[in-house]
């Protein structure tokens, strides 16, 4: 019963940071500025649910805490295929300009190349997910490096382009996208519900999940699919933030001492909304766009990394 | 009945279990013995699903159980292997309630409540249900995750080593449950055991593997003789008769 009125303290937090940033200062603009603000928020609570769901599943799966789903390289995937289309098509493409169309694409390779990746990796059977992750590093490393050879040669006009896709940002939100962004992840996340008690037992490691019943292989490649959606759709909205996701995680880990993922995903899911929409309330209204909601991020995202180093290192 | 038929699996061209066939006595327990890299926990891996055979097939009741369902296959055999790391934080009931898991899917009913607390009551568990994993001793954290084998409600316990690093008194006590579990509730026990000892005194039958291959298999009186224990060990062992119990000596041959 604690865990759930923690969740209920928490929700109405975040139901407050998002009237706070809807109606805060609106000034009577009801037929402008709301409809607008009610997009932002709709982005900002999308990313965050997709990057906090990835995030825990992704932790489960590989038994990890300070992993994110970036190790795979996806997002240096999306960087690379941005960069690439720009250079060889020009920022006056449809691809370009077209969100949507953009959007779709991105989201597409993305979850093709999770595909391959896994059907690849899968094949043979067994113990693979360290594999997976090494080659996820390796291929990673590569996107970027061929990112930054195209990002040299590109033209400058053009490369202004490509730097804005280069980091994630919450003030030109492709806004387009939201409600095809809200579409995906409430089919995914439908279908996913059921999976959610296998990742209980999938956390007791893969010995004790398979002598429980848990198609151990073929959960863990559906739950890897769902995190290369997710994180394909957070990145094509607002760019590479997964570094977010492991503050989120490991501060509701903290928070609910639970094994239960409905509780810790949805806790981690209700601490970024919190996250996301009260931090861009400070950094419109306080700092007054003087900084940026992922420079805070990181900052705060460091900070709480370090920590959770040195506290692993002592009870180690 | 379990039937493994000519079963071998390869790490490279290396055959760690090479064209093993081994019928599974039903209410009987069948101790696995033999020198370490026998093959022995590669094998019990392979019945029990968590490795993939590269030839052969073991049956279950006439059916491969490879075409079985997990959930179905979860209600009928159980595992527990050597080492059990996880990165979860749970009490020994929380544990134990996850045997239940292939039945209740998580959402656990009255039925299954009064399961778990059997499963405590036979362990010795029920006082201290409440504390972590990880604040207890070795000897204890092994009865809580056999607590939670027993509390899966499966014809066969498959056991890789469950002696481990236990001290003389919870090793008896943990064969004298394996042993009730046979002759009170019909399970079959199937156990991995590094103790030739132990698998006298306590086992009905013994398949005895070397260099993944079995060598012996047969009733317990069979196969603890010098002669069979120097063709599994290559040591001379002699028996010695106390009681009803068979003990080789071998700690000076």
């Amino acid at each position: 019963m604690r865990n759930s009125m923690k969740l209920a303290i928490l929700a109405i937090v975040a139901a407050g940071c998002c009237a706070l940033y809807l109606f805060h200062e609106l000034n009577g603009s009801f037929d402008y500025a709301l409809p607008r603000r009610v997009l932002k928020v709709l982005a900002m609570v999308i990313t965050g649910f997709t990057i906090a769901y990835s995030t825990v599943v992704f932790q489960t799966i590989t038994h990890n805490r300070i992993l994110t789903p970036s190790i795979m390289g996806l997002d240096s995937l999306y960087l690379l295929l941005q960069t690439v289309i720009i250079f060889f098509l020009g920022s006056g493409h449809t691809i370009i300009v077209n969100k949507q169309l953009n959007f779709l694409i991105s989201v597409a390779v993305m979850i093709v190349f999770a595909l391959l990746l896994y059907k690849f990796l899968f094949k043979k059977g067994g113990q693979q997910i360290y594999f997976l992750l090494l080659i996820g590093i390796i291929v990673g490393t590569f996107f970027s490096s061929i990112s930054t050879f195209f990002q040299v040669l590109i033209d400058p006009n053009e490369f202004q382009i490509v730097q804005d896709r280069m980091f994630a940002s919450f003030n030109n939100i492709n806004s387009d996208l939201v409600w095809l962004a809200v579409g995906i992840v409430g089919v995914v996340t439908v279908y996913a519900w059921r999976y959610l008690r296998y990742l209980d037992v999938l956390s007791l490691g893969r010995e004790v999940a398979i002598n429980l019943g848990v198609p151990y292989d073929s959960i863990v490649k559906q739950m890897l699919i769902i995190v290369a959606i997710f994180i394909s759709i957070s990145t094509a909205l607002v760019g590479p933030i997964t570094f977010f996701g492991l503050i989120v995680a490991n501060l509701s880990y903290q928070f609910f001492k639970t094994y239960k993922h409905h509780v810790l995903i949805t806790g981690a899911v209700v601490m970024s909304i919190i996250a996301l929409v009260g931090g861009q309330w400070v950094v419109e209204r306080v700092f007054t766009f003087s900084t940026t909601l992922s420079v805070i991020i990181n900052f705060i995202g460091g900070v709480y990394f370090i920590y959770l180093l040195l506290k692993e290192r002592k009870a180690a | 009945m379990i039937q493994v038929l000519s079963l071998s699996k390869f790490y490279g061209k290396k055959a760690v279990v090479e064209d093993v066939s081994v019928t599974i006595q039903p209410r009987k327990i069948t101790s696995f013995i033999g020198p370490n890299g026998a093959g022995k926990s590669t094998l019990l891996s392979m019945v029990s699903r968590l490795l993939d055979a590269d030839t052969g097939e073991v049956l279950m009741d006439k059916t491969d159980v490879r075409k079985m369902k997990s959930n179905d296959f979860a209600k009928r055999v159980s595992i527990l292997k050597q080492s059990n790391y996880m990165n979860v934080r749970l009490t020994i009931r929380e544990l134990v309630s996850f045997g239940r898991f292939p039945y209740s899917k998580g959402r656990l009913t009255e039925e299954d409540e009064r399961i778990v607390n059997q499963s405590l009551e036979y362990m010795h568990l029920t006082d201290m249900q409440d504390r972590y994993l990880d604040e207890l001793s070795g000897g204890q954290r092994q009865r809580a995750f056999i607590a939670m084998v027993i509390a899966q409600d499966t014809e066969y316990i498959l056991l890789d080593e469950p002696l481990n690093n236990l001290d003389m008194k919870h090793s008896v006590q943990i064969m004298k449950i394996l042993r009730r579990l046979v002759d009170e509730l019909g399970k079959t026990v199937v156990i991995v055991l590094h103790d030739i000892n132990f698998a006298s005194v306590y086992s009905d039958w013994i398949v005895a593997m070397k260099d993944g291959r079995v060598v012996k298999d047969g009733p317990t009186e069979e196969i603890i003789q010098s002669d069979a224990l120097k063709e599994i060990y290559d040591m001379d062992i002699p028996i010695q008769e106390m009681g009803s119990c068979r003990i080789c000596v071998y700690f000076n041959s």
